[in-house]
């Protein structure tokens, strides 16, 4: 799912050394800017993603709700959570959020994973996954704060979204992009996607009465190349589980990049210990053993303080 | 005063039946067949699993062992089997072994002495040592918690559809430290039983030791089998200089 032909890569998983193209090429960051408040839920976005991925179709259930399906999954990376929502004052409000992978800027699922080159973080800011290299192992799964990466039982390999990294290397928008009938979605460089936001959210709060409303690009994983403009960004839980503060868990920071190469290392101290031990000490020997001739070095004479 | 963990208590199986175990003269039966064919399988998965976990735990300085087992997703597929295999060999050993490992207040008083164990400024271990002595005993009841931890962590990273991501972060580092206290423990044991103490391994290979390793290192296992006195039996092989012609035949 790469274009590593185009596009520059900054950090790769599991991979020892510097990343040749770290800062090798100027290279603008990307951003996808989700208005919820013009979503209608037509889900053309959808239908785009499937037919541009060339996914193959898979059998859905009904859920009393407009939603495709309960989550997205291997072969469907892109849905719109339909979300009914109760008001303080009773009355209800339904709100669309497009789901789909959120491009961190410090991605859970590249720091989690254990494969060299399966996760691939381009300059630009995509992040996306190199099924060659996945061994497998899920560990991106509990990485990840939005519970994107999805399993391929069959292949045994993880997919979700690429922010459409091939038509973004050759110059195209995101085919979700291209799908919107609204207008409620937008690309382009994240300086730019985060002013047309700053601006939505001031409309929103002053002219249209939502004064909660705000743009969701949590500093909690440096940000996000895909932003949100919420009516209420204090809430963003009601828009079906998006955290308000998304975290790694501490075991594929602190523990991976720190602890583990330390722990490695005191478990080779008792390869150490035991070599010495050998050195200095010498074996214990079945008795009796033959006579000594020499102690080396001899014992200081008895009595004498040296 | 012998206890029961001065003495292994073993009726023959199928397994043992298998092989022999051939005890020349000067030499006491330490292992029977079938626990020496438990030792080594444990010995084989626990250093498949481990090399295939190495491949995963620390990838960017381990990236050579994956391909021993057939490149990334191959490791990622066996390590639980391997790991699996190792569990099931030490729990049968665990069964075998969980009379001669029960603590004796013996043993608190060797953990007390073992700076002089370490030092060696005891030519032979004290009298009160049994079949197997307190490091070994707590190398074991290590070896058997880690294996539980492994095998509940483990099964969470197998099956993270049903644990969910924040057990299976939980998981993975306890994993990884049941795994570096193991590898620890384990670089003192093959060095003991190889160049540490002479005369060990063949406990593990031929199944029998020497009269004299019996009473260097497991004097009170001595007396338990062959009824003497170690002490004795020490001072008078210095005066000739040679073992006891009579092996006894039993464990
Ligand atoms: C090349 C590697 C190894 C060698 C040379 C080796 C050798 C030995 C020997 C000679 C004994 C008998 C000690 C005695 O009779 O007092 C023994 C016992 C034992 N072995 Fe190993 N072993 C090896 C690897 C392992 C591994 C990988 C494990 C488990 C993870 C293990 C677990 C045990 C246990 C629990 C005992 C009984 C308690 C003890 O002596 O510490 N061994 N081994
Ligand atoms: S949303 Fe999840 S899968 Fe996407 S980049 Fe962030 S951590 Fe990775
Ligand atoms: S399953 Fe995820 S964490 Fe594991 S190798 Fe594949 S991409 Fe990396």
């Amino acid at each position: 799912m790469s274009d590593r032909g185009t596009l520059r890569i900054q950090q790769i998983s599991a991979h020892p050394g510097p990343v040749a193209g770290e800062g090798a090429q100027r290279q603008d960051k990307v951003c996808k800017l989700i208005d919820t408040t013009t979503c209608i839920g037509c889900k053309a976005c959808e239908v785009a993603c499937v037919e541009w991925n060339d996914m193959p179709f898979q059998t859905t259930y009904f859920d009393n709700t407009y939603q495709t399906m309960p989550d997205t999954d291997w072969n469907y990376w892109n849905l719109i959570k339909f979300n009914e929502d109760q008001h303080d004052d009773g009355s209800f409000a339904w709100l669309m959020r497009k789901h789909q992978c959120m491009h961190c800027e410090d991605p859970g699922c590249l720091r989690a994973c254990p494969a060299d080159g399966a996760i691939v973080q381009y300059s630009n800011g995509i992040v996306d996954f190199q099924q060659e290299n996945c061994i497998g192992c899920q560990f991106c799964v509990s990485g990840c704060p939005f519970n994107i990466p999805k399993f391929n039982p069959n292949t045994k390999k993880v997919y979700k979204c690429t922010l459409c990294s091939d038509r973004v290397g050759a110059g195209l928008e995101p085919a979700c992009i291209k799908a919107c009938p609204t207008g409620c979605l937008h690309f382009g460089t994240k300086d730019d996607m985060k002013f047309l936001a700053e601006n939505r959210a001031s409309q929103l709060r002053e002219v249209s009465g939502f004064q909660n409303a705000g743009v969701y690009d949590p500093d909690t994983i440096g940000g996000t190349h895909v932003i949100y403009v919420l009516h209420d960004a204090t809430k963003p839980e009601r828009y079906g589980n998006l955290p308000a503060k998304p975290r790694i868990p501490l075991s594929f920071t602190v523990w991976k990049d720190i602890f583990k190469p330390i722990g490695l290392f005191g478990a080779m101290l008792g390869f150490v210990g035991v070599v010495m031990h050998y050195v200095f000490e010498g074996p214990r020997r079945e008795q009796p053993t033959p006579p000594v001739v020499r102690i080396d070095p001899p014992p200081p004479p008895a009595g004498k303080e040296n | 005063m012998a206890t029961s963990a001065d003495r292994f208590v073993h009726r023959p199986n199928a397994i043992d039946r298998l092989g022999r175990t051939v005890i020349y003269t000067g030499e006491l039966l330490r292992h029977p067949v079938y626990t020496r064919f438990l030792h080594w399988m444990v010995g084989i998965f626990f250093f498949l699993a481990l090399l295939s976990g190495f491949g995963i735990y620390l990838p960017w300085i381990f990236r050579f062992f994956t391909p021993l087992f057939g490149g990334g997703a191959t490791t990622r597929f066996l390590h639980p089997w391997f790991g699996l295999a190792f569990v099931f060999f030490f729990a049968l050993q665990a069964i075998n072994w969980l009379q001669v490992m029960r603590w004796t207040p013996e043993d608190s008083r060797w953990m007390k002495h073992i700076k002089q164990y370490v030092t060696r400024s005891d030519s032979v271990e004290s009298p009160e040592t049994g079949f197997f002595n307190a490091g070994q005993k707590m190398q074991f009841w290590e070896i058997v918690w880690g294996c539980v931890a492994y095998v509940i962590t483990g099964v969470i990273m197998w099956l993270p559809e049903i644990f969910g991501r924040i057990l299976v972060a939980i998981s993975y580092v306890i994993h990884d430290i049941s795994a570096l206290i193991m590898l620890f423990g384990i670089f003192f044991h093959v060095y003991l039983s190889t160049f540490g103490e002479p005369g060990t391994i063949q406990a593990m290979t031929r199944g029998t030791v020497s009269e004299g390793w019996a009473w260097t290192h497991h004097p009170a296992w001595y007396k338990a089998v062959t009824g003497r006195d170690p002490a004795e039996a020490l001072a008078e092989a210095k005066r000739r200089n040679t073992p006891s012609p009579q092996p006894p035949r039993t464990l």
